[in-house]
């Protein structure tokens, strides 16, 4: 058989089609992303600037017009013993929490994962603490804790552990209250650290387990030398997530003791707000939330340093 | 110690099987204990609110009183007062459509912006990426100060557009790193098998990936949906009158006037708004999970 | 040492819709290399797990060494498994994944580390001792998976398709170095793949299994030269077994039992006028692609004439093959497609 020998035409070279797609690779990608940068850099960027300028002003309601004031409200915040008070509660309502998060949300999703009837039922319920709006169940718990109506002293009494008549003052004592505002942030947040967690657990292979399993390993040599260690990167990423989300976070705090009794409670973010809307002091409350920023990129640059690792390894 | 006893004889092989039988058993035993005591702490206020709903006040008032039995008849009043007195039905409907506004705003802007992320290599994506990360950060409870001013200078105060306008911040930066989770894991073949049918990039992203990344786009819309929904301090910062509240402010300030709080019927709205969520969060947990799990792994 | 008995073992999913393993009944002899042969979903890995401990049966039992151990979770059968992927534990060092099956039982830290050293040194990896998963090669890991299951020394070794995740090239010299090891060893071994020449190489007996059963059991000769079935003459062999059809039956052979008429003995053979279609030189032989007639229906065949078989042949030409009789293999055209006793063919 003989191989015809064709003439085969140079085909013009394809450089003027080929950067056209390109061009429109790189257009693409700037259209895609530009709604999104100019929406961010307007309505955040442009307004951390803003809080930034206020701390440094003397706005307020009263008085809306924007003048130079130094470092006056730093001052004035670092003068006020509330505002150090306010700090160290962030700290100890933000690692306290983060334990319990973590501890809790762990083992949560050891449940979700194993293998029972009712499993949809139970994670139904189990995810009503975290999609419920915050507000409502605070206002709950709001009655759960409180001093005389409380179901939890109606369960003491019953149980004989509380004498009759007798009251916890949940809400009401300094102790007490700091540790109710923990416990509901963290039956908040348990849920979302529960499914978190459950993506990691359930990213591990299978065979691993297994081999684990033939290997001779029982059920807690596995969970702690062979789940804990391959979830630890998920573990510690989600838990500095929730880390900066609960040391910004009022929500609770606001509703259930509004940073009482007299400031046991109180955490930055809700004395901002309490100076800077309820007291009409703009400046002030800037001046006080803006004290969030350094500490958040520090746990950032944390943040971002646990995930290159992870990338890496 | 000594490694587990093998089966040297058929009457110790039977014993081992029997222990054996017997741990499997109290792990299972265990695994159900432990789910149902789980479900009773996280779920068991959201009980109690249900029956609290239907109390009467003299029931409700009184300290002696078992509160999760009805000691006096149930009654449907406060429920109805909820929806009769209050602008409760405003609240959710508003909850309603300023939550699909949000999403569908999320959506248009956090997807394309993910593809030019996880898919278009450019030397700035990388930085960019992180810049986004970095937003997450500036918490609300820092910008909710300025952000009120700059509501007020486009004329959006106290209304519950404001909130249309705002959230997004919110929902775009985690959407985004969790659709770019999900589109790291499609692979590259499949946008290029459709430019070489013919599509350009742009076509080759609309009709070959996204429907492929469709399970990422569910869970940003339950994620993006709940934040929303429990969304707190911008709109307790940015709206007052009631009727542009949203069910997170709106039932705080109509059922609580000073010291005065309507307890059942708060308890009444708290389940009604939970339950739906709930369901709908839960319909969705599986596609979820796979948009956390795309992320971790890939990166 | 152990024997390692399936009993009539039923292993279904979903409720009993997936029959994955359908009625088995197995053994496995002191010191023996059983290989659990068949394609995709034959249940050859649930049976693999399930002989593991991984697995509960529907039904039947699976004794090691004659005790019944259904039941019993896998670290009580004294066996080791070598997984497909190899499952190393990715976050431990070699030693670390080598040793952990000892530290499980409790065993002292020298008496570990020596058995450590002892395995890692049959397996030629003393050197990547200090080295994680990541950093080695697709070989290196399955030879870490192989220290990893050798130094519990268990009574059963069970593979799952330990080659499969290796490059070609790789696969026939790990093949030869399995082989090798298992002959030091000396341990049972039951070793699942879906590659027959694999199967044909390694096993001093084979199972083949198809939708849930056995279909055979025997010494690869066996297999190969007594069929039990159609699915067995099918899967052995490349190409596979020649079939026409005959009277409700099928006749049956190999393509290298299929030469041109001058090339087979003449006492006993059986004619057959093959229509060529096509040639193809394959490492020296010649794969003669056709039709035949006469003896059943029509039938496309192939021909596998080494390279020691000259007769000029061309395509589209019609020429006379034969096969001898003693090649010949017959199997009921039912849909089990058993053996049955030769027939006269007459032709």
């Amino acid at each position: 058989m003989t191989v015809t020998e064709a003439e085969v035409a140079p085909t013009p070279v394809k450089e003027p089609a080929r950067r056209r797609l390109a061009d429109r690779e790189g257009a693409l990608a700037w259209i895609f992303l530009m709604p999104s940068v100019v929406y961010i850099i307007a309505l955040v960027a442009l307004p951390f600037g803003l809080a930034i300028a206020f701390a440094f002003s003397d706005v307020s309601a009263g008085d809306p017009s924007f003048d130079w004031a130094g470092l006056r409200n730093f001052t004035r915040a670092f003068d006020d013993p509330v505002f150090w008070r306010s700090l160290g509660n962030t700290f100890v309502f933000t690692g306290v929490s983060m334990v319990f998060i973590v501890l809790f949300g762990k083992i949560l999703a050891n449940i979700l994962v194993a293998n029972f009837r009712g499993k949809w039922i139970v994670r139904f319920l189990v995810l009503l603490p975290w999609t419920t709006p915050v507000a409502l169940s605070s206002i709950s718990w709001l009655w759960l804790l409180d001093s005389i109506y409380s179901p939890i002293d109606w369960v003491l009494r019953q149980l004989g552990l509380l004498e009759r008549g007798g009251q916890m003052y949940w809400l009401g004592e300094p102790g007490l209250a700091m540790s109710s505002v923990i416990a509901v942030h963290v039956w908040r947040l348990v849920p979302l650290a529960a499914v978190i967690l459950m993506a990691g657990l359930v990213a591990i292979p299978r065979d691993i387990d297994e081999a684990a399993r033939v290997d001779g390993a029982g059920y807690w040599r596995r969970m702690f030398e062979i789940t804990i260690p391959l979830v630890l990167p998920v573990i510690a990423v989600s838990a500095l997530f929730g880390a900066i989300f609960t040391f910004t976070d009022m929500a609770v705090v606001r509703v259930l003791t509004r940073g009482g009794p007299n400031d046991a409670t109180q955490v930055l973010s809700s004395w901002a707000f309490y100076r800077g809307i309820d007291g009409g002091d703009v400046a002030g409350g800037a001046a006080i939330a803006l004290f969030l920023f350094p500490l958040l990129l520090a746990a950032a640059v944390g943040i971002l340093r646990v995930v290159r690792r992870i990338e890496v390894g | 110690m000594v490694a587990e006893a093998t089966a040297n004889s058929a009457a110790q092989a039977a014993a081992l099987r029997r222990k054996y039988t017997r741990r499997h058993v109290a792990a299972r035993i265990g695994v159900y204990f432990a789910a149902v005591v789980v479900a009773l702490a996280c779920a068991g206020p959201f009980l109690w609110s249900a029956i609290t709903a239907f109390k009467q006040n003299r029931d409700l008032y009184n300290p002696a009183n078992n509160p999760f039995v009805f000691n006096r008849p149930a009654t449907p009043d406060h429920v109805t007062y909820l929806f009769t007195d209050t602008q409760f039905v405003t609240f959710a409907w508003n909850t309603l459509w300023v939550g699909v506004l949000v999403v569908v705003i999320t959506l248009v802007f956090a997807l394309p912006a993910a593809y030019a992320l996880a898919r278009l290599d450019r030397p700035w994506s990388g930085p960019l990426g992180i810049a986004i990360f970095l937003v997450y950060l500036v918490p609300p409870s820092l910008l909710f100060l300025s952000l009120s001013r700059v509501v007020v200078g486009v004329g959006l105060q106290d209304s519950t557009w404001s909130m249309v306008l705002v959230y997004p911040t919110i929902t775009i930066p985690v959407s985004v790193w969790l659709l770019m989770g999900f589109l790291k894991s499609i692979p590259k073949d499949i946008e290029e098998q459709a430019m070489v049918d013919g599509y350009s990039r742009l076509g080759a992203f609309l009709r070959a990936v996204v429907p492929l990344v469709f399970p990422g786009i569910v869970a940003v819309v339950v994620f993006a949906f709940t934040l929303t929904a429990s969304e707190f301090i911008y709109s307790l910062a940015f709206v007052s009158p009631p009727d542009q509240m949203t069910v997170s402010t709106g039932v705080p300030t109509q059922l609580i006037r000073g010291d005065v709080f309507f307890w059942q019927s708060l308890q009444a709205a708290t389940v009604l708004v939970a339950l739906p969520i709930a369901f709908v969060f839960n319909l969705f947990l599986d596609k979820f999970i796979a948009g956390f799990t795309a992320g971790a792994v890939k990166g | 040492m152990a024997v390692v008995e399936v009993r009539d073992l039923i292993k279904q999913f979903d409720g009993g819709k997936v029959h994955a393993i359908d009625g088995v009944n197995l053994t496995a002899g002191d010191g023996e290399y059983l290989v659990l042969l068949g394609p995709s979903g034959c249940g050859k890995t649930t049976l693999l797990r399930t002989i593991a401990g991984l697995e509960e049966p529907t039904a039947g039992d699976i004794l090691i060494d004659d005790h019944v151990v259904t039941g019993l979770p896998p670290r009580a059968r004294k066996i080791a498994m070598v997984f497909q992927s190899y499952a190393l534990y990715p976050h431990k060092t070699v030693l670390a994944n080598i040793v952990f099956p000892l530290r499980a039982v409790g065993m002292a830290k020298e008496e570990r580390e020596q058995k450590a050293l002892w395995a890692a040194g049959l397996l030629g990896i003393e050197k990547l001792l200090a080295r994680k998963p990541r950093q080695l090669s697709g070989g290196e890991r399955q030879r870490v998976a192989l220290a990893r299951a050798l130094v519990r020394e268990p009574q059963v070794f069970l593979l799952d398709e330990p080659l499969s995740n290796l490059d070609a090239k790789l696969r026939a010299s790990a093949r030869d170095e399995l082989k090798s090891f298992q002959d030091e060893i000396g341990t049972t071994t039951i070793y699942v793949t879906h590659d027959q020449v694999e199967a044909m190489g390694l096993g001093d007996r084979i199972a083949v299994l198809a939708a849930g059963r056995v279909r055979q059991v025997g010494p690869p000769v066996q297999i190969y030269d007594d069929p039990a079935d159609t699915f067995v003459a099918t899967f052995i062999g490349s190409p596979p077994m020649n079939l026409v059809s005959r009277d409700g039956h099928l006749v049956g052979f190999r393509p290298e039992h299929l030469l041109p008429a001058e090339n087979v003995r003449t006492d006993d053979r059986t004619l057959m006028p093959l229509a060529v279609d096509r040639i193809e030189y394959l490492s020296g032989d010649r794969h003669v692609y056709g039709t035949v007639s006469r003896i059943g229906e029509k039938a496309r065949v192939v021909a596998r004439l080494p390279s020691t078989v000259d007769t000029p042949i061309s395509a589209g030409e019609t020429h006379d093959f034969a096969v001898h009789a003693s090649r010949l293999r017959f199997f009921d055209a039912g849909e089990d497609g058993l053996r049955t006793e030769p027939i006269r063919l007459g032709v």
